[in-house]
């Protein structure tokens, strides 16, 4: 009777502190996305013999609207990136041309690194893709978070499973980590230099990694953020590609 | 006859001048005979081993199967006709890890059990709860790996969401054709079809000679010479290529017999005439020099018969061992090339020298047409 009531205990007591986990990816919607944003970056793309490192400029609006500059190195500079809602088109300054990465180009790597185009182009909101569940709690680098796993509930998705851990006062996800159909892991991201920006929590750097291949992953840092600033419109148009 | 006689004579009674002319000749005549024997040998085996291991007796693709355009493959798939003597064939792009190194792949569903290539798909027999995969001796080489090791596969299904399992290779097999070897592994149809969600489905079926060679809809059947025609354009750019060679060492010998004969008109200007005061017309005189000419070819045949026939008959025995950077130019080049000597390319060679030595003869022996046999006799009619 003794053991039947600990277990009875344990059972309740132990799932009952979670808190609900759309309630969780809903605030960290509302802290990291914004009207819009301007930053700068650096794309460290570690090989295994060398790494080298891009830097753009982005302007977005929202999840559906983006521009990307590249500005360095020499060789990349000028080039531009547009995403409008699920098209996007390249536009390469040494050849003058304007071209739309569609279909299966989708999933080749961006500039050689751990990100493809369809990553950076998934902009369905993860509770529409996925059922979410609260399965532990973790402390990452001192920071108390939840751990949240996602699971696939429409066909159509590139992962089957996620892993979320979520910082459990800033509700930012510090790391995430994707799984194939059979539970392989595939990437790895983990987010940090987490700073405050008007008034919200972002983290400024992200380090993608896939799981599969040696090295040292891509390394993304912003190193100058604004939200919520003008954006001119003529810039998300594919006239602003060539200008 | 009583000409050809005097020809030849005349002929061997020149001497040393007579056999280097017919030296030269008869290097080009066997060097033509050599050149495009190996290519037609080469050509032979290029065939006959694309056909056993690629292409059967013609294919039937999914309409929007483009082998040239990767990106196509996910759509490129369909409900496989079920036709007596067709093999189907999944494809699917996916990427194998060897050592942590990622390299994207073709990754080829086919029965385990077909006899319709020669691809030895009997060690992907399932066996216990590993997956396994053969693939060719290049494809090996490049990932690095071997018999018996491991590799992690990654791929999409028919949705796109990844999937990944470790795979086991059977069997590394060793082919001259790079069609089936570079950069594509090979499963077991019923694996594959599982793995991806795609029951019954293929991207291409490989007819044998069982095949009716009807197409159904959202299929088109490729003839099996439309499959061969990038080997037919090499072959052809091949066989031009080494004609330049041969082509000038028998205008370097053509070159010496119009020498010879100029200076044999110029030097025998009073047989000439003692040709003609005896009774023999211009014509025949022409005929005579002409014949004299062109008989170096016969001798160039005698002589070249003498050296070429057993040297050729030991290539075409041993082979022809080819360097190995020609195994990777996507074609298929075994590690010896035999070649064929057909009845036409000799008889061609034979007509091409002969004809050639003939017209070279007779240009310069024309002059004999307007002397007039008092000077000839005197010497000056040139």
């Amino acid at each position: 009777m003794k053991t039947f009531f600990m277990a009875f205990l344990l059972l309740f007591l132990g799932s009952g502190p979670y808190p609900d986990a759309d309630e969780i990816l809903a605030k960290v919607d509302a802290n990291m996305s914004a009207r819009n944003r301007v930053f700068e970056s650096t794309m460290t793309i570690h090989g295994r013999r060398n790494s080298r490192t891009i830097t753009s400029r982005s302007w977005s609006e929202g999840d559906a609207r983006s521009l990307t500059e590249y500005l360095s190195p020499a060789r990349e500079a000028g080039t531009k990136m547009l995403k409008l809602e699920d098209r996007l088109w390249i536009y390469s300054p040494i050849s003058d041309r304007t071209i739309q990465i569609s279909g299966h180009m989708l999933r080749q790597s961006v500039m050689g690194s751990d990100l493809s185009y369809e990553d950076m182009m998934e902009d369905r909101k993860l509770t529409d893709l996925y059922e979410a569940e609260v399965t532990g709690e973790e402390t990452l680098d001192g920071r108390a978070t939840w751990v949240l796993t996602l699971t696939a509930r429409v066909e159509d998705v590139a992962y089957q499973t996620r892993k979320v851990w979520v910082d459990q006062e800033r509700f930012i996800p510090l790391k995430e980590e994707l799984f194939a159909k059979n539970g392989q892991l595939l990437k790895r991201t983990e987010l940090s230099d987490v700073v405050r920006v008007d008034g919200r929590w972002f983290p400024r750097t992200v380090l993608y990694k896939d799981m599969l291949k040696d090295g040292k992953g891509t390394e993304f840092h912003i190193s100058e953020i604004k939200f919520d600033t003008e954006i001119p419109e003529y810039l998300f148009s594919k006239a602003a590609l060539k200008q | 006859m009583l000409t050809f006689k005097l020809a030849l004579k005349n002929l061997l009674g020149a001497g040393l001048r007579t056999w280097l002319n017919v030296a030269v000749l008869s290097f080009a005549f066997v060097l033509i005979i050599f050149y495009n024997g190996m290519i037609d040998g080469w050509n032979e085996q290029a065939r006959r081993d694309t056909i056993e291991w690629d292409v059967g007796q013609g294919q039937l693709w999914h309409t929007d199967y483009d082998p040239y355009d990767p990106f196509t493959l996910q759509e490129a798939h369909g409900m496989a006709p079920a036709e007596a003597g067709l093999m189907p064939v999944l494809i699917v792009q996916a990427t194998i890890y060897p050592e942590g190194r990622m390299m994207p792949v073709r990754l080829k569903g086919i029965p385990a059990r077909q006899q319709t290539l020669a691809l030895p798909t009997e060690a992907l027999v399932p066996a216990g709860d590993e997956t396994r995969i053969i693939l060719g001796k290049r494809m090996a080489k490049s990932a690095g790996l071997a018999e018996g090791d491991r590799v992690l596969l990654r791929w999409r299904d028919q949705h796109g969401t990844f999937d990944a399992r470790e795979v086991v290779i059977a069997q590394v097999f060793d082919t001259n054709v790079p069609n089936v070897d570079a950069g594509q592994v090979w499963i077991d149809l019923a694996v594959l079809q599982e793995m991806t969600g795609m029951p019954g489905e293929a991207t291409m079926l490989v007819a044998d000679q069982t095949y009716a060679g009807s197409a159904p809809e959202g299929w088109a059947f490729q003839t099996q010479d439309q499959l061969l025609t990038e080997i037919d354009t090499v072959i052809q750019s091949k066989k031009v290529g080494g004609s330049i060679t041969y082509l000038m060492l028998l205008l370097i010998a053509l070159l010496a017999i119009f020498d010879t004969q100029v200076l044999s008109i110029f030097r025998r200007q009073r047989e000439i005439g003692t040709y003609i005061a005896l009774g023999m017309t211009r014509r025949e005189v022409i005929a005579l020099f002409t014949v004299e000419g062109g008989a170096n070819s016969l001798l160039a045949m005698a002589v070249g018969a003498v050296y070429g026939i057993p040297l050729m008959a030991w290539l075409a025995q041993a082979g022809i061992p080819m360097p190995a950077a020609t195994d990777n130019v996507g074609l298929a080049v075994a590690e010896k090339i035999f070649p064929v000597y057909g009845l036409g390319l000799v008889l061609g060679t034979v007509a091409l020298v002969t004809v050639a030595a003939t017209i070279v003869s007779y240009m310069p022996a024309r002059k004999i047409a307007y002397l007039r046999p008092t000077d000839a006799l005197k010497g000056k009619i040139l």
